[in-house]
């Protein structure tokens, strides 16, 4: 949990172009995440942020082109919009599924393994909440959970999908402590958001996506007025009805 | 007292009723807590029709065969579980759309086939069952589905609960979510195949749906639903053929009756989000 990753291979995207629900929703996007880097993408409802997340964590298969270096290495926190909060399961079984890779679907899980998921609960904040249901928790300390989850699945390279949307501000900053610790400890973080000046303030790079990748690069060069007003128009000009890649 | 128990040690065809009854309430309820968490709950019911024009189909080849009209009726669970998903998935439909036209074309195929040869005697039969006529051959395949289904579900558990409560991470770290999907439906059709000959095909589905339904009032976590499940389909079987026996109601109807009233008590007086403990706590709160 807290080892240390110098050298997680880069993530290269090589005209990549993603459809999600028979529409094109990442455009012949080319680059790259490079090892231990700290990245936002950005971009307008509709962009392919989550797509593209979603397609590095192997759950969409790209239409053309390839995402090099992700398989395998890759640990996903989803939208919570995308999960059912209201599910009876204990916050210490839902964050033992972090030991997937290890346990797998028949191996018991040891004490060990028990002790590890209390420790990362108690690094989220969580101590004491072993056995409340999750459908019990506030928005706040769902993804609190979900965050203890990653800390288990000790994955070198992260992906955060909105991870900090409908929190309150104290969960937010403790949550931001956590994924700056991922950073300094040398993995690859990548996260879909939405507060522009948060971007700015907390990371360093910037995808800035509207199905076409519009700057990838030093957040400061990739965030700039023309570039937004750029995005916007994008945005405004999509055709929803368009079947597939047209280029 | 006597009369919750002497019917059981007077008459045979009783306890028979009673261990198939039993065989059906320890392993479709689990199922159903799992359909249930899913948001698959009338998916159960579209499963239950669409073994029907199988069941017809064996009907029409042998008469009242039961292998031939299980084996007609697994393969048109499976086909119905299978190809809504895929039916909606290549034409872009809803899914429940698509359940919702196989569940009217299979009831009416199934209604009509029997009607080919058989008369109203029959056609009751397999819509409603006879639980009071089960035979070896359908007690064995009650008791054959539970032996296979408990161990099944033991072995499926761990990735059945992180499809339900998480199927893109499930997707993410490999766990095949799909595949035991697939498994977990092929489990129900069984189920409710084995419940056929009992309660016939539209009243299977109730002891399955039912418990499960009543359980998430009584437990907070997924194993705590499938025993409270367990458990109120085993006093639903033993109180519903009670009630038809006593009060000259078909076995069927008696049985899912008893659960429905299981549901309802739990919807009232469940401690996990009942309406007495809503009260309870908004008094609590306001005080």
């Amino acid at each position: 949990m807290t080892g240390t990753f110098p050298n997680p291979a880069a993530i290269r995207l090589a005209d990549l172009t993603v459809s999600h629900q028979r529409r094109a929703a990442v455009h012949h996007v080319s680059g790259c995440f490079a090892p231990g880097s700290l990245t936002a993408i950005v971009g307008p409802n509709g962009a392919g942020k989550t797509t593209l997340l979603r397609a590095l964590a192997g759950l969409h298969r790209p239409d053309a082109g390839r995402i090099e270096g992700a398989a395998g290495q890759v640990a996903l926190l989803p939208q919570q919009a995308m999960l059912d909060r209201g599910f009876p399961l204990s916050c210490l079984d839902a964050v033992l599924f972090g030991l997937w890779a290890e346990s797998g679907a028949f191996r018991a899980i040891g004490r060990a393994g028990q002790r590890r998921a209390a420790e990362a609960l108690v690094a989220v904040g969580l101590q004491g909440f072993e056995r409340r249901p999750v459908g019990s928790l506030s928005a706040g300390q769902f993804q609190r959970v979900m965050f203890a989850r990653l800390l288990l699945q000790d994955a070198p390279v992260i992906l955060l999908d909105e991870p900090f949307n409908a929190l309150d501000a104290r969960t937010a900053a403790e949550l931001l402590g956590v994924v700056r610790r991922w950073h300094g400890e040398g993995r690859t973080v990548v996260a879909v958001l939405h507060d522009l000046e948060l971007v700015r303030r907390e990371f360093p790079e910037t995808l800035l996506l509207a199905r076409d990748c519009l700057g990838w690069g030093p957040t400061g060069e990739v965030l700039t007025a023309a570039n937004r007003l750029r995005a916007r128009m994008m945005a405004e000009a999509w055709d929803d009805q368009a079947e597939a890649c047209a280029a | 007292m006597s009369a919750l128990w002497a019917p059981f040690l007077e008459f045979g065809f009783l306890r028979r009723a009673l261990v198939g009854c039993l065989a059906l309430s320890v392993a479709a309820p689990p199922l159903g807590v799992f359909l249930m968490l899913r948001r698959m709950s009338l998916t159960a019911d579209v499963l239950a029709h669409g073994i029907l024009p199988g069941v017809a189909a064996g009907f029409l080849l042998a008469g009242l065969s039961l292998p031939a009209m299980a084996l007609g009726g697994l393969a048109a669970g499976l086909l119905v579980a299978v190809g809504a998903g895929a039916l909606s998935r290549a034409t872009g439909g809803r899914e429940d759309a698509s359940l919702a036209a196989l569940y009217l074309v299979a009831l009416a195929a199934g209604v009509a086939m029997v009607s080919m040869r058989g008369g109203a005697v029959e056609l009751t039969n397999l819509l409603f069952g006879s639980v009071l006529g089960v035979d070896d051959g359908a007690l064995l395949l009650m008791a054959g589905a539970a032996s296979l289904t408990l161990p099944a579900l033991a072995l499926a558990w761990r990735p059945l609960v992180l499809e339900c409560f998480d199927p893109g991470f499930a997707a993410a770290v490999g766990a095949r979510g799909a595949a035991w999907h697939l498994g977990f439906l092929g489990l129900v059709v069984l189920n409710l195949l084995a419940a056929f000959q009992a309660l016939g095909t539209l009243m299977a589905v109730g002891l399955m749906m039912l418990p499960a339904i009543a359980a998430r009032h009584w437990a907070r976590q997924v194993g705590g639903m499938a025993y409270a499940a367990v458990a109120i389909a085993v006093l639903a079987s033993t109180g519903g053929l009670l009630l038809s026996f006593h009060a000259d109601v078909p076995a069927g109807p008696a049985v899912v009756l008893c659960a429905g009233l299981g549901w309802a008590v739990s919807v009232v007086a469940g401690p996990v989000d009942g309406l007495l403990a809503r009260l309870l706590r908004r008094r609590h709160l306001a005080g």
